[in-house]
């Protein structure tokens, strides 16, 4: 879907933002990157959509090298959405989502449609948040109407620079949430940058993990977790808490032991091994009855089992 | 083919261009003449001519040169300029009119002005580049007016007509002075008086801010020239009923009473302004331990407020300087009376010399304040 | 009617009443000034000198705002970046300079009637709009900014969808406060016979005749106040989408002339 080929971008400094970098991202997947401020993250992501134009190095999408293609053409096909939100405060909600749909000359009675479909998809009343302003929006509805904006014209790809970064915990963890279920309804490829790595392990299926311009490592959320590839990446996933952000990776499904029983309230096998990690501390047990999506009896969990198969 | 520095380039070329098209001096037999312009190279300058060189010098740094190059050869170059060229100008007028006493005018063409302007934006364009601290930067102008006064009062211009209006108004000039300060300070000063008590009270009760500003904007809206108007017949009536108060309806008392209502909304909105960036945690703790509301008021919110309120004041006072140049339609003097009778007499050189005092004036003041407003904010 | 408005209704009520009643206002006036005979100023008809006073006024502003915002506009664009530290400058500079001092240096040089007062006009006026519109894009916030060009937009298209919409209220506010001292200048372009509502006061300071004084500074005063609230009423719907401003404490662009 998006290849990117030996890229560079050199701003005003001696150093590099993007080093000579080269990524392949396949179509459906969502891609997190991620590292500390000034990795060249943003850069990366906005080289995307032409927004900075690499110094050497090609950027394929769909096979097509995008310097081919009108800049304004190549963007009104990619969604786009960033911290400081940039909802226009001078459109209503309406007029905001409808931003790309218009440039692309869509029929009035067609955005009209979208745009409630959108708000709908966002849980958003349409009927209410239509034609409010910005400024009568909370964080979290405006970050929503972001989201929309980004989706108006049914793009293929999402570019996303630390969406959800200025909303408080709950908030980020309720969007965070919307953002996986429309990637998984829609299966668009998402782009996204935090340097989070909860959110990066949360949301991402593949992980960049950035330092100084250059990839530092890449993979599935697991493997970064497992198999660091140095002292760096190590470091940064975080030592003390590994095991925790590992359990929250993994689901009850995976580890019950079918054959067992055990009394108390049951809990469901959707559940992460993190959070039953907390049920068995508060209960002080060693195994916890496991129930599947219908509510029957699965088995049961051992708290011995935990650590199996840890690193 | 794109320019190394196309600012200090198009104002060179703006220089050259000016030098070129417009008349650098007048000549008119007499002062009630416009005169005839006389070109740059038709001016008697004798080897002043190959000057021009020196804006052709730099619109080539400007063109080609590294930036540095530009800065180190331009920012002299510029001064320079800035200082000979008036001096050319003299010296031109010593040719053409010898006699000081007689009928004969030389003044200074549009092309003088012009390219002397443009000269001076270029300096502090290339100061600006340069990233000089400050005293260095006001130590330059300080040398190039240093240096226009060394030729003023060494009468190296006495021959231009602007000087010869000087020489022969000179008591009027010495008396605008005196009566253009009067107004501003006699207006100023019980303006911030006032203003500061009405932003204080704006702080405290937000209820009557509306109306409170309503009224000062009302005022700042009319023209000045119809404020004048407006006070001049109830001063006059208090005049001919109250005769101890020596108020009439032209004079000093209506200017500095319009002056005076002026400035009351720059001075109030600054105060209040003031008061309102004090941190509401610094009030909070002053409270917290134990300061009654005076004390707050005397020891955190004034010396936290005083450098917007002196913004305020710097404002206002800039404004009343150039507003004071009207209030001698209504007999208050001061320069505006110099100038307007420039304007009657169509007579350019007596206009200016009512108008280039007033800039001055305002220039210094602002400077003046914003040094004030530096000191202040240098002791938190 | 929002409170502007009808504050713009009745003062404009007011001005037109008094335009019509000021001739027949002779007795009125012998109440005020007792022993005058000249009370009323009837050189010129008052509707003649508005019309003038607005005329002159509405030219230069309008020549004022095309090439104010546009010289503005250019020095805040990628390729006209480099001359804004100047422009700045010069406003700066400007500031010192009282308008009427523009007029009586363009007067003789240009010669008398109304087009040096038009040129002066128009030179001062360009001040308060360039800085309007300089103030004004720069409030338009970068994210806004960023994600149109993000989105897809065109330079132009973020310039006429997003830039200029989101800077309208204070750049109207730079027009208003060059058209308030225009009107004000203009009046003063009366001391060398340009007709307009200054002309009345002029002649009256001139010839020791109060009435005509107050007659011509009611007149420019209800004018000046008419045009503000008209701009106030303009400017009212353009900030529908903003949060409300908290107070009257911000600072406007200049003062009067
Ligand atoms: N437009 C720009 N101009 C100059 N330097 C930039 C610009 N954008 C980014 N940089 C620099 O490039 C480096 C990488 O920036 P960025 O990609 O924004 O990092 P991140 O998003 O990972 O925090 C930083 O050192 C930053 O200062
Ligand atoms: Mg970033």
């Amino acid at each position: 879907m998006i290849e990117m080929t030996q890229v560079s971008k050199t701003f005003g400094g001696a150093r590099p933002a993007v080093d000579d970098l080269s990524l392949s991202i396949a179509a459906g997947e969502f891609v997190v990157l991620i590292g500390s401020s000034g990795s060249g993250k943003s850069t990366l992501l906005r080289m995307i959509n032409r927004l900075v134009e690499p110094d050497r190095g090609e950027i394929l999408v769909n096979g097509v090298d995008i310097r081919r293609q009108r800049p304004e053409d190549l963007r009104r096909r990619m969604g786009y959405a960033i911290q400081s939100i940039g909802l226009f405060p001078h459109w209503t909600v309406a007029q905001n989502i409808g931003t790309v749909p218009r440039l692309l000359k869509w029929t009035k009675a067609r955005i009209d449609a979208r745009v409630d479909e959108l708000l709908a998809l966002l849980h958003l009343d349409p009927a209410e948040f239509r034609h409010r302003y910005p400024h009568q929006l909370s964080g979290g509805q405006q970050q929503r109407v972001g989201v929309a904006r980004a989706l108006a014209a049914d793009p293929d790809v999402l570019l996303m620079d630390e969406p959800f970064g200025a909303l408080d915990p709950v908030t980020r963890g309720a969007l965070q949430e919307e953002l996986l279920r429309i990637h998984a309804l829609s299966g668009k490829t998402v782009v996204l940058v935090t340097h989070d790595i909860d959110e990066a392990l949360q949301l991402g299926s593949h992980i960049v993990l950035m330092n100084q311009g250059r990839i530092v490592q890449q993979g599935r959320p697991l493997d970064l977790l497992r198999r660091p590839a140095n002292a760096f990446v190590h470091d940064f996933v975080g030592r003390t808490e590994i095991g925790l952000r590992l359990l929250a990776l993994d689901r009850v499904a995976g580890r019950l032991r079918p054959n067992e029983a055990a009394v108390g309230e049951p809990i469901s096998a959707d559940l992460s091994l993190r959070e039953a990690l907390s049920t068995f501390v508060a209960r002080r047990v060693d195994r916890l009855p496991v129930v599947d999506d219908q509510g029957r009896p699965a088995g049961a969990l051992f708290f011995s089992d935990l650590l199996e198969r840890q690193l | 083919m794109t320019w190394r520095a196309p600012v200090p380039g198009a104002l060179a070329l703006g220089t050259l261009i000016s030098l070129w098209s417009l008349p650098f001096v007048r000549f008119a037999p007499n002062r009630l003449l416009t005169g005839d312009g006389l070109a740059w190279w038709r001016a008697p300058l004798g080897l002043g001519h190959w000057a021009a060189l020196l804006p052709c010098g730099l619109l080539l740094l400007a063109w080609r040169a590294q930036s540095r190059a530009t800065r180190v050869v331009g920012l002299p170059a510029a001064a320079l300029w800035l200082v000979a060229l008036p001096w050319l100008a003299g010296m031109a007028a010593r040719q053409m009119a010898p006699e000081v006493d007689g009928l004969a005018r030389v003044s200074l063409g549009a092309g003088f002005w012009l390219s002397w302007g443009l000269m001076a934006l270029l300096l502090g364009e290339l100061l600006r580049e340069a990233a000089w601290p400050v005293w260095r930067r006001v130590l330059l102008w300080v040398g190039v007016l240093l240096a226009l006064l060394a030729e003023l009062s060494g009468g190296a211009l006495d021959h231009l007509s602007l000087l010869r209006e000087y020489a022969n108004h000179q008591d009027a000039f010495n008396l605008a002075f005196g009566q253009h300060v009067q107004l501003v300070a006699l207006s100023v000063a019980p303006a911030a008086l006032l203003g500061a008590s009405l932003g204080l009270l704006a702080a405290r009760r937000s209820r009557v801010q509306g109306a409170l500003f309503a009224v000062l904007n009302l005022i700042q809206t009319l023209p000045s020239i119809a404020l004048f108007g407006l006070l001049v017949a109830p001063l006059a009536w208090l005049g001919e009923h109250v005769p101890g108060l020596g108020i009439a309806g032209i004079g000093m008392a209506p200017g500095i009473l319009a002056l005076t209502l002026y400035s009351l909304l720059p001075m109030t909105r600054g105060t209040l302004a003031g008061l309102q960036q004090v941190p509401a945690a610094a009030v909070d703790a002053a409270r917290g331990m134990g300061m009654g509301s005076w004390q707050i008021l005397w020891q955190v919110e004034l010396p936290l407020a005083l450098p917007v309120f002196l913004t305020g004041l710097r404002i206002t006072a800039v404004q009343a300087v150039g507003l004071a140049e009207v209030a001698a339609l209504i007999g208050a003097g001061g320069f505006g009376a110099i100038m307007f009778q420039g304007l009657l007499g169509s007579a350019i050189d007596l206009v200016l010399l009512g108008v280039i005092p007033v800039v001055a004036l305002a220039i210094a003041v602002d400077l003046l304040f914003k040094l004030i407003i530096a000191g202040v904010a240098r002791h938190d | 009617m929002s409170r502007v408005q009808s504050a713009l209704a009745l003062s404009l009520l007011a001005l037109i009443v008094l335009t019509g009643w000021l001739p027949h206002a002779g007795p009125a006036f012998a109440l005020l000034f007792p022993d005058r005979d000249r009370l009323i100023y009837r050189q010129d008809d008052f509707a003649d000198l508005i019309l003038a006073h607005l005329a002159i006024v509405g030219a230069s502003s309008l020549l004022a705002a095309l090439l104010g915002s546009g010289v503005a506009l250019a020095a805040t664009r990628r390729w006209g970046l480099a001359f804004r530290p100047l422009l700045e400058t010069l406003l700066a500079v400007s500031q010192a300079l009282p308008p009427v001092a523009v007029l009586a240096v363009a007067t003789p040089l240009i010669g008398f009637g109304p087009l040096p007062a038009l040129i002066a006009l128009f030179l001062y006026g360009l001040l308060p709009i360039a800085q309007g519109m300089l103030a004004g894009l720069d409030s338009v916030p970068e994210g806004a900014r960023e994600v149109a060009r993000g989105l897809g937009m065109t330079p132009a298209q973020t310039l006429w969808q997003v830039e200029l919409p989101l800077a309208a209220p204070v750049v109207l506010a730079g027009l208003r406060t060059s058209v308030t001292i225009n009107i004000g200048t203009a009046a003063l372009a009366s001391t060398v016979g340009v007709k307009t509502l200054g002309l009345p006061i002029i002649i009256g300071l001139s010839g020791f005749n109060t009435p005509y004084v107050l007659q011509g500074a009611v007149l420019v005063g209800l004018l000046a106040l008419t045009v503000d609230l008209a701009f106030a009423a303009l400017s009212e719907p353009l900030g529908r989408w903003r949060a409300p401003q908290p107070s009257p404490g911000e600072p406007t662009l200049a003062g009067a002339d």
